[in-house]
């Protein structure tokens, strides 16, 4: 008797314990020092087919820095799904690496952290300059009117992709560059269990990526000019109403994207089950999916009227992958050789290559290998028509409230009930009275 | 025997009846009843020194940190977060605000799925081990694949059933739509309503294999004479696991049903694995809401003061049962 209650006891403890138990620390400021200027720590990104294959092909470009610098860079890639908490962890207890890769929305949010040193111009003339960088790809990397908190490195955009027999079958000759003739080309090709229009529901930065450009288009940001989010406004609204359309009145998505999150409509794609996906450098994945690239092209993602580019038709966020110093770095002169090397012309044409990606560096861009079809259509939107995301300190809640209310209108739709302008306008009042406590 | 030492033979004579004698022996006596009785508390100090170092200081810390207006502008030195006094719980207590309205949706959806799933696997787990105590063919391999689930890694396990749940390619819909012709179209189980039908699935498939095993180790400590005696006196199955198996299961079944809630409330790889960080409302477990806040939202005071209102609801939770059982044991010892 006794002993089960001493063990109930201790089990209670420790499962209570786990419930709060929050570490803290602090850690020291100042803007880095030159302690330790033989050595630097990098988190890379996961940006390959998986961890072993990044460390693959940064391990040479480590050592081509090292030669040159006699800087031994010790890297550890990090899986996208540890790497804004392992952001954290470093920023609370000051104890992180010396150079690391951030998703470009998150720039705002880790900015406000204070953990990251600013990019001012000083610090951007040590790598050659701002200039060097496509404006829009500096503009997602920290708040309008601050210092940028990082650099960019990978850029992506977002492109319309199309399965030409599916195309052709449906005796469609060209892919649309509106909404209205994606709908109407939408309802010729969902027959027959296959469907128009691929997406994934279940991830809300997905979710925020659409919604956000639709509501560019509608003449929405989803924030004031004073950060204060405005989801409820009427362009918000109807951004977030036209894209759930897509499933609940259109009736051109398959109502089981809902519950997608895990790329599951690139492989509907692949396999001939939907005709369009709306994707950033979908090339390597249709291509590990059996897919040949004359099986499939890409067009610009469409806007209400007209051509991307021109006006207000933003049709793409500035997607893509930001490289930050950590303030408090022991090798901040390293670090900002690090930062210069791996945006070198020759290692972005180099990297940006390997991955798919578009170079943020326009020297770069002008490598011939990056005038692809598809590439040519990534960067040309990137360059003319692609917006950054908020950059706002709570960017990151934005992606969680709206994304998932968005998630639950998907989740409305794919159960066949209606979606309304109040129901789409309730989703998006919960989501931001949760932003305003 | 005569290699004593002069001094402790003196304390030997001494000490049982005066203490006088050699200076040794003035010292206070430490009684044997309170030496013996230190013995194990000393053993028990590494366990104690660990406990504190990794549960109870962060405890500590995390209740300091529900007091203060704690979010990424001080993530940095959170001991400069300024001060927040009790507006943390206040935002998690206003029901009729959105964030303690949706807190209380979750704490509610949070009870009724420990109760499917602590219920269901508790009662799973008795009925299979009663089963199993029977001597028969195949006894050994159907205990192996009983105790399958709780042998492998949550994560790989909990992303299989996600897949098997999937709508449209998933083995659930399959069998059930396809198969059996059960339901009119193919359900949605991971998102809407369904979604709490397959959380409670998962969990139960997940934890009944540890009540299986505690009350197969509970059975064993059952005299067979017992249910001799009762089977000459004519009692039927029934009526022995009513009046010997589960009376003589009690103290197991009291520390298994707690570990078992505590567990399932505090359940946080399920659901996160199962449906992301975002759950479906019907499935809103509070372990993953307070991950929201604090982790996603970045508003870890708010985060902290949630975590804080759990543990003294758990606290109260388990020290009524606890003492309600205890106080049961007593009746019945008497």
């Amino acid at each position: 008797m006794r002993t089960s209650r001493a063990a109930a006891a201790v089990t209670v403890v420790t499962a209570l314990a786990a419930v709060t138990g929050c570490g803290g620390g602090t850690s020291t400021d100042g803007g880095g020092s030159n302690e330790s200027p033989r050595t630097l720590t990098y988190w890379a990104s996961n940006q390959g087919p998986n961890v072993e294959a990044d460390k693959k092909i940064l391990t040479p470009e480590l050592k081509k820095f090292e030669k040159q610098t006699g800087i031994k860079v010790k890297l550890e890639v990090v899986p996208w799904s540890d790497l804004l908490n392992r952001i954290l962890a470093a920023t609370t207890s000051g104890q992180g690496p010396d150079v690391l890769n951030i998703g470009n929305t998150w720039s705002a949010s880790l900015q406000a952290t204070g953990a990251l040193l600013p990019w001012d111009r000083k610090n951007f003339d040590a790598i050659g300059g701002r200039d060097r960088f496509v404006g829009s790809a500096v503009a997602s990397a920290g708040a309008q009117g601050k210092d940028p908190a990082a650099v960019p490195l990978y850029s992506l955009a977002y492109a319309l992709y199309y399965n030409k027999k599916m195309f052709a079958d449906a005796g469609i000759s060209q892919p649309p560059a509106t909404w209205d003739q994606l709908i109407a080309d939408g309802k010729k090709l969902s027959k027959n269990g296959k469907w128009a229009l691929g997406t994934e529901g279940g991830n809300l930065a997905n979710n925020i990526h659409q919604v956000f450009v639709l509501g560019k288009q509608h003449g929405a940001d989803f924030f004031d000019s004073s950060a204060r989010p405005t989801f409820t406004s009427d362009g918000a609204v109807a951004a977030v109403k036209q894209y759930v359309d897509f499933m609940a009145k259109d009736k051109i998505i398959a109502p089981g994207n809902a519950e997608y999150a895990q790329n599951q409509s690139l492989q509907d794609f692949a396999r001939g089950m939907t005709a369009m996906v709306l994707w950033q450098a979908a090339a390597s994945t249709f291509a590990a999916q059996g897919m040949k690239p004359a099986d499939w092209g890409v067009a610009p993602v469409p806007v209400p009227a007209g051509a991307p580019g021109t006006g207000r038709n933003t049709n793409s966020m500035v997607a893509g992958i930001n490289m930050a110093v950590f303030k408090n770095t022991r090798n901040i002169d390293g670090a900002k050789k690090f930062v210069k090397f791996m945006t070198s012309d020759a290692e972005q044409k180099l990297l940006n290559k390997t991955y798919g990606s578009i170079p943020p560096v326009k020297a770069a861009q002008q490598d011939p290998a990056f005038s692809a079809p598809d590439l040519k259509i990534l960067r040309d939107t990137l360059t003319a028509s692609a917006a950054p995301l908020p950059q706002v300190p709570t960017e990151s809640q934005f992606e969680t409230a709206v994304g998932t209310a968005v998630k639950e209108l998907w989740a409305d739709a794919a159960a066949g009930l209606p979606v309304t302008t109040e129901s789409v306008k309730a989703h998006l009042a919960k989501a931001q009275q949760q932003m305003q406590q | 025997m005569t290699t004593v030492a002069p001094g402790r033979t003196d304390r030997a004579d001494n000490g049982a009846s005066s203490g006088k004698g050699d200076p040794r022996g003035r010292l206070p006596r430490i009684p044997d009843r309170i030496r013996h009785g230190g013995l194990p508390y000393l053993l028990l100090l590494p366990a104690v020194a660990l406990e504190l170092l990794v549960h109870l200081i962060p405890m500590v810390i995390g209740i300091v940190m529900s007091f203060r207006r704690l979010t990424q502008f001080y993530i940095r030195n959170w001991g400069e977060a300024p001060w927040a006094a009790l507006d943390n719980y206040k935002v998690a207590v206003d029901f009729d605000a959105p964030i303690g309205r949706a807190l209380l949706h979750s704490f509610y959806v949070t009870c009724l799925f420990t109760v499917f799933a602590v219920g269901l696997s508790w009662l799973f787990g008795v009925a299979a081990a009663i089963m199993m105590q029977e001597n028969f063919r195949g006894r050994g391999f159907l205990r192996a694949v009983f105790l399958t689930p709780y042998a492998l890694p949550v994560y790989a396990a909990v992303i299989t059933w996600a897949f098997m749940f999937q709508r449209d390619n998933g083995l659930i819909n399959h069998v059930l739509h396809d198969q059996l012709g059960l339901t009119d179209q193919p359900s949605f189980w991971l998102i809407g309503d369904n979604s709490f039908v397959a959380l409670v699935v998962v969990a139960v498939w997940k934890s009944w294999p540890f009540a299986f095993l505690i009350v197969m180790a509970g059975l064993q400590n059952i005299p067979r004479e017992l249910y001799e005696a009762a089977a000459i006196d004519g009692a039927g199955v029934w009526q022995q696991i009513r009046k010997i198996t589960l009376p003589s299961l009690r103290p197991v079944n009291q520390v298994l049903v707690l570990v078992l809630f505590l567990w399932t409330f505090n359940d946080f790889n399920t659901p996160y694995v199962l449906f992301g960080r975002a759950a479906p409302e019907a499935a809103d477990l509070i372990s993953v809401h307070i991950y929201q806040s604090s982790f996603v939202a970045w508003n870890f005071g708010s985060g902290s003061a949630m975590s804080v209102l759990l543990l003294l609801f758990l606290l109260l939770v388990t020290a009524a049962y606890l003492l309600l059982t205890s106080r049961g044991r007593r009746g019945a010892d008497a």
